[in-house]
């Protein structure tokens, strides 16, 4: 790539900078203390996240990113409390968390609709869950899908539908029970290219109408510029936070920021941190051995 | 054509489908018609219609062909009048015709004393007999499957000594069952029971624990707990597999009734073979082992189109 002038990354305007600090004084909803978790393998010990400190404010986006093996879904399930972490605490509104509860929505990468549920009435499951009575589920469901677009598909199931639309009616599912916070694991991450750009549009679009934090994993840089108010970096081996970044592009965001100076300069910095330059030659075993094998005679002989 | 015929895991077209599937039957009945019916296919038998100057041959008998060959040399070498005889298969293979006709006759053949069944009773005795088995079986079987599979207490619990049990063949507690149950229709429930319910546990715990954990994840997090994850999504998940397994594990009930209803008093479609075979009605024979495949097949079959009813989401799940 031609060196590009490019700001710094930790350059702010001032309509940034004001956003950011007025943000800071809004109330903490999640907060991670000294998290540490370690898992027992046949090698031994592994260490998957070491002293992980970091708070969300109210209605905040957040995106966490890193290499594979940084512990990403290890740090999602902990807040989901689908794993107990080694130690350390992870609070909520000051209170602790413990268990999975309704009170952090939860959306994970692969589909998991009910298949033998329609739309409607696995948006309503959480609701019921709950105590709602079946009319009010179901009126309430009807209101969530609605927001997701997906009325005319409300008695359809999950097997009819595109991947999507599945993963509305997951956000859907998640919303219904008006989290605290709405968990992310890479959500988009089996989508096509351009279905994805759709869904990170209708997220934040859902995101700015209600009243949630969300916190998104991603290993996709552009996407986590893009939707972020602040990027938390992991690194891997063990999982540390490496950088909190808080993205200078201005909200609301737009396709077209997709090239502005403030979103290509927080894009290599993410880049920088996420795939560091190569340090000693020689130690990288994963090089290729390229001989030619194209025969002299070939009719194409050189492919440019 | 040839090479579409053969393509790997490729399915065919819904009409070649169809006709393979009609083969399938034809294969054997044609392997049956031709060893019937062309008389230099095996046929190791003679039956004599004219015996000749042979002392014990008498019309309709049916003997080996060695011998009938050799009387007719004797005859010639003593220039007596030779037998007659048709290339025939043993009695124990009747023709397809035969048996077609007795598909029929079976059922309305008066019984040959008194007391005995009717063979629409026979049968209908042999299907309480399955019935009564595998409901009971499953009754207990199949929310024990279902513990074992949610709960690792009750995997444990449960899963070691039933492992151990089902080495254990079902005819062996066939006197044990008389003894204690009597000779009528108890002790043969009770055989189909045992040849069942340990398989059914075991199957229905595996198919428990093949429920994706991601889903149990998701209700966690939708505040879904205990008994309301075991009954709102264990439960749900796993009946379109718990019903495929309830079909076979059905067909194998039914491999236990045969011996089932030989123990006590020998009842039901066995009965009827037996009874048949004595009286070497082996057409008979053969038109009440096809009908026990007849009635399996169409349970089956309605079993399976009745499941495609009431799981209207099974399409999407048997993708997945």
């Amino acid at each position: 790539m031609s060196e590009l002038k490019l700001p710094s990354y930790l350059e702010q305007s001032e309509i940034v900078k004001d956003r950011f600090e007025r943000m800071k004084k809004r109330p903490v909803t999640l907060q991670v203390k000294n998290l540490h978790k370690e898992f027992e393998t046949p090698q031994g010990k592994v260490i998957a996240l070491k002293d992980i400190n970091f708070e969300t404010y109210k209605r905040e986006f957040v995106c966490v990113i890193g290499p594979s093996g940084c512990g990403k879904s290890t740090l999602i399930r902990i807040l989901a409390g689908l794993e107990t972490p080694s130690s350390g605490e992870v609070l909520l509104d000051g209170i602790a968390v413990t268990d999975p509860g309704p009170d952090r929505g939860m959306v994970f990468q692969g589909y998991t609709l009910f298949p033998w549920l329609t739309v409607k009435k696995n948006v309503m499951f959480g609701l019921e869950m709950a105590g709602h009575g079946n009319k009010n589920s179901e009126e309430q469901a009807l209101q969530w899908i609605d927001l997701v677009g997906l009325s005319k598909f409300a008695n359809s199931y999950p097997h009819q539908l595109s991947g999507g639309m599945k993963q509305r009616v997951a956000i859907a599912r998640a919303l219904a029970n008006q989290p605290r916070i709405l968990l992310m694991d890479e959500p988009f991450g089996a989508l096509d290219a351009q279905t994805r750009a759709k869904m990170q549009s209708y997220l934040h679009e859902i995101w700015k109408n209600i009243d949630v934090t969300i916190l998104f994993i991603t290993h996709d840089l552009d996407e986590a510029v893009y939707l972020a108010d602040r990027v938390l970096i992991l690194k891997a081996h063990p999982g540390e936070v490496q950088e909190v970044i808080e993205v200078p592009v201005p909200q609301p965001r737009s396709p077209d920021q997709l090239l502005s100076p403030e979103f290509l300069a927080t894009k290599r910095r993410l880049e920088e941190l996420i795939h560091p330059p190569e340090e000693e030659e020689g130690i990288n075993e994963d090089k290729m051995n390229m001989v030619r094998m194209v025969d002299v005679k070939n009719e194409v002989e050189s492919v440019f | 054509m040839f090479s579409k015929l053969f393509a790997v895991r490729k399915k065919l077209d819904s009409k070649q489908r169809v006709y393979f599937s009609i083969l399938s039957f034809l294969m054997p009945l044609i392997i049956w018609s031709l060893i019937s019916y062309v008389p230099f296919l095996w046929h190791p038998k003679v039956e004599i219609t004219e015996p000749g100057d042979v002392v014990y041959f008498t019309e309709g008998m049916l003997i080996d062909r060695e011998i009938f060959d050799r009387e007719v040399e004797t005859t010639i070498a003593e220039s007596k009048v030779t037998p007659q005889g048709l290339p025939a298969n043993p009695i124990y293979l009747p023709a397809p015709h035969e048996v077609a006709t007795a598909l029929y006759t079976a059922f309305t053949t008066e019984p040959k004393r008194r007391n005995e069944k009717w063979l629409h009773e026979s049968l209908w005795d042999s299907v309480q007999v399955i019935f009564w088995g595998f409901v009971i079986s499953s009754i207990f079987g199949v929310p024990l499957g279902i513990l074992a599979g949610t709960y690792d207490v009750f995997s444990r619990l449960f899963e070691p000594f039933i492992e151990f049990f089902r080495y254990l063949p079902a005819p062996a507690f066939g006197a044990l069952a008389v003894a204690i149950l009597g000779i009528h229709e108890a002790p043969k429930i009770a055989i189909i029971f045992i040849g069942t319910f340990f398989q059914q546990v075991l199957v229905v715990s595996n198919t428990t624990r093949k429920l994706d954990p991601s889903l149990l994840e998701a209700a966690m997090t939708l505040g879904a707990k205990r008994l309301s994850l075991l009954f709102r999504v264990v439960i749900p998940g796993i009946i379109t597999h718990l019903y495929k397994d309830l079909r076979i594990l059905l067909g194998w009930a039914w491999t236990y009734l045969i011996v089932a209803e030989l123990i006590g008093t020998s009842s039901g479609i066995t009965w009827f073979i037996t009874q048949q075979a004595r009286y070497k009605n082996f057409d008979n024979v053969y038109a009440a082992i096809i009908i026990i495949g007849i009635i399996g097949l169409t349970t089956d079959i309605i079993l399976a189109t009745l499941g495609k009813k009431i799981f209207p989401w099974e399409k999407g799940t048997a993708k997945a």
